[in-house]
């Protein structure tokens, strides 16, 4: 013991005392640590050339769009592929907006949720409910979307005709997409949750704390970083979200700066054009698929620098 | 670069699968996915008779021109026809296999099927946005003595690229020429109002639940579904109900012969009984290819098809092509030669 199995390899001679036997089993050994070491960081550093090639072709398919459009590639306000007018403006905004609405619904869910589960929800529940939040994240998001155009859709115009036409819209979708990141939220809220020392709260409910007390000065500060990181996972699921967006977002190609009417978001757009793509638009798609890449990393980058300012305000 | 290394490895891999694809008497194809219905149909019973399967991955009319392009595929389809100097340029040729027709259809509380009366105009001016209440004059003028209500209108449209997207925005512009300037036709176009539905279901679920909708979806859904369909206005002034026959009557009148690489939509035809928005289905092959058994096996499947596929493409609501057409279509293919020669004698 005390000795690294780095030093074993190299001078052997040190173990006093080790048998050949041992030895030869430490060499293994040391072997098998590099054989391993090796192959973790060759899977860690293909994940960043996977993401790196990803970024590099979409944007070397994309170049067309971005030289022959220019500028008009991102102030275009309609996307009419017929007529190789090609403007970004509705998608992103499309995007932007559903995931903001997204976001606003499902956090304060979420986090109810899991403040639920952790401080109030009477032991025996707490196993069935959990399990039922992350079933709700293993249901495919084609059935979200059946259920957004079948169900939530003819809801919403029956219901407010006045704000909801046509049922679907950008405002429908962000629904859509609130319901689908819910489980995210809460499953990574409440795991961190229940992370905090069982002292910790004990002490705050022994001073006299209330339930919302203990919750908001003592967890909530204890595992903001694990809450913002839940929130960044759900945004950045609803930002690329694809395959239910689009049976709900009234898939109009015009800017218009609605929150409930029709729209379109990136992911969707690609999703329906690109099979049947070829040429400037085909290339104009795959842009805007590299535009994603680059606003989702810009989201999330925000939200990181968010994160630490808050944590120096508190320091 | 780069670029070069990832065709390269996708033709490889393309090649490859194609390869075991066709190593068992398989006629391999991709494309349009609106003539699919028909095509396997064909296949299946083709099948029974000589044991020669077909491999068509409907993909979408794009997908096919590109394979095809790429010669990963034997036959490509599509449904808009493919422009004759485009043809040129890839050393293609194209006919038509089998047609269809795109069909409006309402949801409008009290009226019965076809009892909307319509004109092309009109109905360009309603995917416009311009009319948008169905009591508004100009629909009034078409349906006198039909109590409209005084809804509001929500066109529905197809949000993907689509053959129906590019026969239903030609017809538009065809009859309408400030929905030519300002919309256009193709697969995919911004339409200014309404809402886009996914596929022919989703046209029609989104038609369904909205008072006051109007969609476009092909005959064969339509049918099937016993959707309220519009009575539309033709060319020759008259109107016309969506069918067979409406179908068969626009592609009696086409002129195939005359039409430069068989480039021909066959909306807006003449004759009294036309149904304005008809189309055929096309198929697109080398006129230099580099397996001439390929070839010649799928030319035997098509003149199969055109002999004895009407019966099976009329029980799916498609319009087989007519004889005249075939024979024609037949006559062409000698312009298809291999390695040794003529492929189709």
């Amino acid at each position: 013991m005390g000795y690294t199995m780095k030093d074993a390899s190299v001078s052997p001679s040190h173990l006093l005392g080790a048998e050949k036997g041992e030895l030869q089993m430490l060499r293994r050994n040391g072997r098998l640590d590099r054989l391993f070491s090796g192959s973790t960081f060759f899977f860690a550093v293909t994940v960043l050339v996977l993401l790196g090639a990803i970024m590099v072709t979409l944007f070397i398919s994309g170049w067309p769009a971005f030289s022959e459009l220019g500028a008009s590639f991102f102030t275009g306000t309609r996307w009419a592929a017929n007529v190789n007018d090609f403007g970004i403006l509705p998608a992103v905004y499309g995007t932007l907006v559903t995931s903001f609405i997204a976001i606003l619904v499902a956090v304060p869910i979420s986090f109810g949720i899991a403040i639920f589960l952790t401080e109030l929800c009477p032991v025996f529940l707490r196993r069935p409910l959990g399990t039922m939040v992350e079933l709700l994240a293993g249901v495919p998001s084609i059935i979200y979307g059946m259920w957004g155009m079948e169900v939530l859709a003819p809801f919403l115009q029956r219901h407010l005709p006045d704000v909801f036409p046509a049922g679907t819209g950008l405002t429908t979708a962000g629904l859509i997409l609130a319901v689908m990141i819910i489980p995210f939220i809460t499953a990574i809220t409440r795991d961190v949750m229940v992370t905090v020392p069982p002292m910790l709260r004990e002490s705050a409910y022994g001073l006299g704390c209330t339930t919302w007390e203990v919750v908001r000065n003592v967890v909530f500060p204890s595992v903001r970083a694990g809450m913002v990181g839940g929130v960044i996972l759900g945004l950045g699921r609803a930002l690329g979200e694809t395959m239910a967006v689009t049976f709900v977002i009234g898939n109009n190609l015009f800017y218009k700066a609605t929150v409930t009417g029709q729209g379109t978001s990136i992911a969707a757009l690609i999703a329906n054009q690109f099979p049947e793509a070829d040429g400037l638009q085909r290339s104009a798609l795959l842009a805007l698929g590299f535009l994603l890449f680059v606003i989702t990393f810009i989201v999330l980058a925000i939200a990181r620098l968010m994160l630490r300012r808050m944590d120096r305000s508190k320091a | 670069m780069f670029k070069r290394v990832a065709a390269t490895l996708l033709t490889a891999s393309l090649t490859l699968g194609a390869g075991a694809a066709m190593a068992g008497e398989t006629i391999t194809g991709a494309g349009a996915t609106f003539p699919y219905p028909v095509y396997s149909k064909w296949a299946d019973a083709y099948q029974d008779e000589t044991g020669i399967g077909m491999n068509y991955q409907a993909i979408g009319s794009g997908g096919g021109i590109k394979q095809i392009t790429a010669k990963t595929v034997t036959f490509g389809a599509s449904d808009a026809p493919m422009k004759p100097a485009d043809l040129k340029k890839n050393g293609l040729m194209q006919w038509p296999m089998v047609m269809g027709g795109v069909v409006p259809v309402v949801n409008l509380a009290g009226l019965s099927k076809g009892e909307l009366h319509l004109d092309g105009a009109t109905l360009a001016d309603i995917y416009a946005g311009k009319i948008t209440e169905w009591d508004d004059k100009r629909i009034k003028a078409l349906n006198a003595g039909v109590e409209l209500p005084d809804t509001k209108i929500t066109p529905v449209y197809r949000a993907e690229g689509s053959g129906t997207n590019f026969l239903f925005t030609h017809y538009l512009s065809e009859v309408s020429e400030s929905f030519a300037k300002t919309i256009g036709e193709g697969k995919s176009v911004a339409w200014p109002a309404g809402v886009g539905a996914k596929a022919n279901a989703g046209v029609a679920s989104q038609v369904a639940q909205t008072n006051g909708g109007i969609g476009y979806v092909e005959f064969a859904y339509a049918k099937q579904n016993d959707l309220n369909y519009v009575t539309m206005k033709n060319k020759a002034g008259k109107f016309v109900a969506p069918s067979i026959e409406s179908f068969k009557a626009a592609a009696g009148n086409a002129d195939w012969k005359h039409a430069p690489g068989m480039y021909l939509v066959l909306t807006n035809q003449p004759g009294d009984a036309s149904w304005p928005i008809t189309g055929a289905s096309f198929i697109l092959m080398h006129l230099n290819v580099e397996d001439p058994a390929a070839a010649k096996r799928a030319l035997t499947f098509f003149d199969w098809a055109y002999s004895n596929g009407s019966d099976a493409a009329e029980s799916l609501d498609y319009v087989p092509m007519p004889a005249n057409v075939a024979d024609m279509v037949r006559a062409d293919w000698k312009r298809i030669k291999g390695a040794d020669g003529q492929v189709w004698k």
